[in-house]
């Protein structure tokens, strides 16, 4: 009864037999992915009820400029909109396709999102920094404004009238009401434009709008509440293995990576089709059974080489700042030390932040079949055409050989393990000569991560007597990006390297001190060597958390020095409307009350505080206000409510934009609160949810988000640029509550009973 | 581990399953019954992923074996409705159960995952306390993680489910 037949019986019959191989290009004849269910995962629906057409795949992404790459309107009149980024459950797929209907004039329920593939979408980029609407907005609305402007002239000569006297309803042209009229279906349906993207099709006044910028609910969400999505986790393919990689338990340092000494596999013989997979250093196991290849990654002994090497935890901070490093001034204006001199208050804060985990809710999962002409993974890679590259050149094939799959799993919050699954997949596939579905199990996402990098910050801010900010300087230790992915790296393809120094690694000048007019600023950059420290990427507004920690702490000082309430003192100093629009909306959110008392509520011994931050990551606006309780005697810290503030532009879906603060405000009361990644000199400990806590229901604050909607400005990135100013809130309101300053987060009970230790 | 013969009794209807009896349960929903309600998260019975209910109570299906449950009364998210229905002896099986519902018009979900555990745990919960306190709600739901953060949003639906 029990056996991978039986399984894949219950399975459709996709796949690997159907490869058609046409002009040297590996085509599968339809969409793995939108087989395995009617619905199919990681299809991402416009409405439930329209099916999902797919055009024919290629192997080379169709071109960016070009209408019918994003754009495919069927005899019905509804449309297939392909782009090119990656739903993460974030609702950004809603919102991509708002634009579309809007500037078509079609009504949601008329359009629906292709897969994302590397054989049917352009490529956009990867789904990076928040940006899928920042970045997909003006694309897809000119690529629209360009099929409608076509369709126009079509129904004008149809209907024999003036353009201009052309008006749309749901895919319907009509002259004059109650008129003529013909339906986009009739005038193109199933028939590609073959037009360029030329940008001057005349486009919708914001004034126009009907879709953009309305509350929409997501399309998804039922399928997510029942059962009937399949996430990556869920996926099968027919005749596949089950594979799981057998990794140390917790990483080393990068450049060490992991060295086998010795293999004993012979407890494998007990195991129903159990196979023990190696190429140098990365070892994996196949079994038929889901269960058995579990039970077989346990049961291979391997003895590591363990370097201890790594500063431990405890003394990661210490190491960064006396360590030699590559420096470099990220922004410099103005001389600080000399207006510093000259300032009315001069103060100093430092804070140090741990490595922190993406740690996604479900381990990251991919399937492959790599045979020798060719192969396809399913994954849930933030950049599938990026991923496809990696994937290449460690199996050998050429990139157009390879088709990569998106696949929906849990949200990922930035670079997770999804890449280094997926090389996994493909490796193990092509060592098994089977297709295989490798699950990363709780400790390898957890232990294997490419963590958020630690932060060692000082910051020595100045002001004039009346709170105006005159010089800012602050210096960060950081170090940058793995580049490699562990599989590439253990099987011995590639050799730890770090990303190039590109500016997002670094001191971010938005955050520090740039929603300011300050006269003098210099902002340095202290760049240490990154093999010798953890894998590291970004995290869901990387290292933003620590900056405004350290800055806005910094800016808190100097207003209590002068005796100015905090939220006054930056009405003062911010630069623009736009800075002063978020606060103000969050003041009013909140009920900011400047003439409070501070440290005055609560009892004696368990202190309320509230406290005020701004911040953002790489654009956008971000404004915060906590409320926390401090326990000084246990020192346990309770948030008791967020408050966050986000103008993002024009916000095309105020209601996702809602749930992502929401988010946001969450994801950071638990990263102040509870996590950084622990290690002891050899490795990484903090390998589940005990060892790696986060937030859980019975602690999480009330939040309040707010959306300042800018109908007229250029839609900017909404999933991240609250996090900076809740976290700095959070560290503002201790000091109210308390009259002491954290220079270290998380706000564990330790380190907050060590810092109140005079209170 | 020697393969034997199993009777799973999963949302009303009964399976004949051939396996080692030390599968856990999730394994099994999975692979041999092609669910999608129950899911893998950490297997280790910390997140919640996993959840059924057997017996009407909530259990980790990633840590409990096969041979514990065979026979035994197993619910997943795609029979919830359907429990819910029987034990408060409705006349007519809902399209969904009031805590899916009310999580769907709270658009509480990001990427979803979290949520067969929310509901079987929120399900057990009403099921035994219909109008629970939003303090006994934070208790219930404390085992199971979600890391988007949507807990503002679970509770509120949670809470709007209990008043209906």
């Amino acid at each position: 009864m029990r056996s991978p037949e039986t399984s894949s019986d219950l399975l459709p019959q996709a796949a690997r037999r159907d490869f058609l191989r046409a002009g040297g290009a590996l085509v599968v004849g339809l969409s793995l992915a939108a087989c395995a269910t009617p619905e199919g995962s990681g299809v991402r629906s416009g409405m439930r009820a329209l099916p999902l057409r797919l055009r024919e795949p290629q192997s080379t992404p169709p071109a960016a400029d070009r209408v019918d790459s994003f754009l495919v309107i069927h005899e019905d009149s509804t449309v297939t909109l392909y782009t090119g980024f990656a739903e993460l459950g974030q609702g950004t797929t809603t919102s991509l396709l708002q634009i579309a209907a809007e500037e078509l004039d079609l009504g949601m329920d008329q359009i629906r999102a292709a897969p994302l593939d590397t054989h049917l979408s352009p490529n956009q980029g990867g789904t990076y920094s928040s940006a899928s609407v920042q970045r997909g907005r003006p694309q897809i609305t000119a690529a629209a404004a360009e099929a409608r402007r076509a369709l126009l002239a079509l129904a004008a000569t149809r209907l024999d009238a003036d353009v201009a006297r052309l008006s749309v309803a749901r895919g319907r042209v009509r002259a004059r009401k109650g008129g003529r009229s013909v339906s986009y279906g009739e005038l193109i349906g199933g028939q590609r434009f073959e037009l360029s993207i030329t940008g001057k099709a005349p486009v919708k006044a914001s004034t126009e709008y009907r879709l953009v910028g309305q509350k929409h609910k997501r399309a998804d969400l039922a399928a997510k509440l029942t059962g009937q999505q399949v996430y990556i986790q869920q996926q099968r393919l027919p005749g596949m293995l089950h594979a799981r990689v057998i990794r140390p338990r917790g990483q080393a340092a990068y450049g060490a990576g992991a060295r086998v000494l010795r293999v004993d596999d012979s407890a494998l013989a007990s195991i129903p089709g159990a196979r023990l997979l190696r190429r140098n250093d990365f070892l994996g196991v196949v079994a038929p059974l889901e269960w058995d290849a579990i039970r077989a990654a346990q049961a291979v002994i391997v003895e590591w080489e363990s370097p201890p090497t790594l500063p431990t935890s405890a003394g990661l901070h210490a190491q960064m700042r006396a360590a030699t490093t590559t420096d470099n001034v990220v922004l410099e204006r103005g001389d600080v030390r000399v207006a510093a001199d000259e300032a009315a208050a001069t103060v100093v804060q430092r804070g140090n932040a741990p490595y922190q985990a993406h740690a996604p809710f479900a381990p990251n999962c991919a399937l492959a079949d790599i045979q020798p002409e060719g192969g396809l993974v399913i994954c849930s890679s933030q950049d599938v055409h990026a991923a496809r590259r990696g994937i290449a050149a460690l199996v050998g094939l050429p990139a157009e050989k390879i088709r990569v799959q998106f696949g929906e799993g849990a949200g990922t919050y930035g670079h997770s393990c999804y890449d280094d699954v997926a090389q996994a997949a493909a490796l193990l596939s092509q060592l098994a000569g089977s297709p295989v579905r490798v699950q990363f199990m709780r400790a390898d996402e957890h232990g294997w991560d490419t963590y958020g990098p630690p932060h060692v910050g000082e910051a020595r801010l100045a002001c004039d007597a009346n709170g105006r900010l005159v010089a800012y300087e602050y210096h960060g230790w950081q170090h940058n990006w793995s580049l490699v992915e562990t599989t590439s790296q253990l099987a011995g393809a590639a050799p730890a390297t770090e990303w190039p120094p590109v500016a997002v690694q670094g001191v971010n000048a938005l955050v520090c001190g740039g929603m300011y007019s300050i006269p003098s600023v210099k902002l340095v950059n202290h760049r240490l060597p990154g093999l010798q420290y953890l894998r590291g990427a970004w995290l869901r507004s990387p290292l933003d958390l620590a900056f405004a920690f350290v800055s806005e702490q910094a800016i808190d000082q100097l207003a209590v020095q002068l005796s100015i309430d905090p939220v006054e003192m930056r009405r003062r100093n911010v630069k623009d409307e736009r800075w002063r629009g978020v606060l103000d909306a969050v003041a009013e959110a909140s009920q900011w009350n400047a003439a409070r008392v501070p440290g005055r509520l609560g009892n004696e011994r368990i202190r309320r505080g509230r406290g005020v931050g701004l911040g953002t990551h790489l654009i956008s606006h971000g404004a915060s206000v906590a409320d926390i309780e401090v326990n000084l005697d246990s020192g346990q810290v309770r948030i008791l409510h967020l408050y966050g503030a986000l103008d993002a532009g024009l916000v095309v879906n105020p209601l996702t934009v809602e749930h992502q603060i929401e988010g946001q405000l969450v994801q950071t009361a638990s990263r102040m609160l509870l996590e950084e990644v622990h290690f002891d000199a050899g490795r990484v400990t903090s390998l589940d949810w005990v060892g790696y806590p986060i937030l859980r229901m019975d602690a999480c604050p009330a939040v309040t988000p707010v959306v300042v909607q800018r109908m007229n400005e250029r839609s900017t990135g909404a999933g991240e640029e609250t996090m900076a100013a809740a976290a700095a809130a959070i560290a503002n309101a201790f000091f109210d509550a308390t009259g002491r300053r954290m220079e270290q987060f998380p706000f564990t009970p330790e380190r907050v009973l060590e810092t109140l230790k005079a209170v | 581990m020697a393969q034997q013969r199993f009777t799973l009794i999963v949302n009303g209807q009964t399976h004949v399953i051939d396996a080692d009896g030390q599968t856990p349960l999730l394994y099994i929903l999975q692979n041999d019954l092609a669910l999608r309600g129950a899911r893998f998260g950490c297997g280790l019975a910390q997140c919640g992923s996993c959840s059924v209910l057997v017996d009407d109570r909530e259990v980790r299906a990633c840590i409990t074996p096969l041979a514990a449950v065979a026979g035994r009364a197993i619910t997943t998210l795609e029979g919830v409705a359907a429990w819910h229905a029987r034990r408060r002896d409705l006349a007519r099986v809902p399209d969904m159960h009031p805590v899916q519902q009310a999580l769907l018009e709270a658009e509480a979900p990001q990427c979803g995952y979290c949520m067969n555990g929310i509901v079987m745990k929120s399900a057990e919960l009403l099921d035994q306390n219909p109008q629970p306190t939003e303090e006994q709600i934070r208790a219930a739901l404390a085992g199971h993680l979600c890391r988007c953060g949507t807990y503002p949003s679970i509770l509120r639906a949670v809470q709007k489910a209990a008043r209906t």
